[in-house]
């Protein structure tokens, strides 16, 4: 990844114009051409930089007012095969393999969208019963704090070129 | 139910309200003209399509359009940290955190750890750093830091019918 490459991703993180040729607004805003910006993007999509390239919704807006993380106790033997069960899940946006600690052997995280709690806590059931793993803790929110998306490459918003 | 109310009133999602906002959730076209490509997928023309979409913008339902990137591609290391706070000082902590650009989510939960924040560092000193520094913050009795070592989905998609 070069110089431009970071520039490309800080622009990217502007908001995206809803106009007819959204690229070559925000080529324009770093002196590129829309060619090399599509040349970039499609570059660091096939490299798996970018991993998704489109819209992520308000999910309260479309409905699902209710999240749960909720932490497994799975044998790391199996841990492949239930993280892939789980993960197959639609309610489960998020499925991440994470270290433990001492009093807290929670190896294992899913996040669980639903339209209510209780819905949450009928999906962690069908979940645990389905991999045969009942310990578990359910995480509800109690309060949004903060809720971002990371700008990458933004630490020093002054320094132009890394 | 898929409606939300805004200053003008109540938006009903209509069914090409839900094709298009599920195909935009898949995928954006990375060409010259991605909302006319989407459009011919939908039976439609650009110009409905980014009228739209800029109606439903405007009444909340986009959280980001764009690209979503794989921070441990990109370089950065990602935590998950759960923090045990003493409530009188959970206020005073999450703002503190909530300063921290690499602090994206951050949740008071229920249970033995009550805050709980993801934390996105371009290197391991500067997370140690920052760690060092929320774990001496008043009120703060213990802390975890949840380094991930596998990610087998990250996809926030909702499929609206």
């Amino acid at each position: 990844m070069d110089a431009l490459d970071k520039q490309v991703i800080r622009v990217m993180q502007d908001e995206f114009p809803l106009v007819h040729e959204p690229y070559k607004a925000l080529a324009q805003k770093i002196n590129i051409s829309e060619e090399e910006l599509l040349r970039r993007l499609q570059e660091l999509k096939a490299k798996g930089k970018i991993r998704k390239m489109g819209a992520v919704l308000q999910h309260r807006e479309v409905g699902y007012a209710a999240n749960a993380l909720c932490a497994w106790k799975v044998p790391i033997d199996s841990m492949d095969l239930i993280a892939a069960n789980m993960s197959s899940n639609a309610a489960v946006s998020h499925c991440y393999d994470r270290d433990v600690h001492p009093g807290w052997p929670y190896n294992l995280y899913t996040m669980i969208h639903g339209h209510s709690r209780k819905e949450c806590e009928q999906i962690a059931d069908t979940l645990g019963s389905q991999n045969g793993i009942s310990s578990r803790v359910m995480l509800f929110s109690v309060k949004e704090w903060k809720k971002t998306s990371m700008r990458y490459f933004c630490e020093d918003e002054n320094a132009n070129i890394f | 139910m898929s409606y939300i109310a805004d200053r003008k009133g109540l938006i009903m999602l209509t069914a090409f309200d839900k094709a298009l906002l599920n195909l935009l959730q898949a995928k954006l076209p990375i060409c010259h003209h991605p909302f006319a490509e989407l459009a011919a997928q939908l039976g439609s023309d650009e110009n409905t399509v980014l009228h739209r979409l800029q109606e439903l913008k405007n009444a909340g339902y986009l959280r980001r359009v764009g690209p979503f990137f794989d921070s441990n591609k990109l370089g950065y290391q990602g935590t998950l940290v759960a923090l045990r706070v003493q409530p009188s000082n959970i206020s005073f902590v999450a703002s503190a955190i909530n300063r921290y650009p690499g602090a994206t989510h951050n949740y008071e939960r229920e249970g033995r750890y009550n805050l709980w924040f993801t934390l996105l560092t371009p290197d391991r000193q500067l997370c140690e750093k920052i760690l060092a520094e929320i774990r001496s913050l008043p009120g703060v009795e213990d802390m975890m830091s949840l380094v991930s070592r596998k990610k087998y989905k990250i996809n926030v998609q909702f499929n609206l019918k």
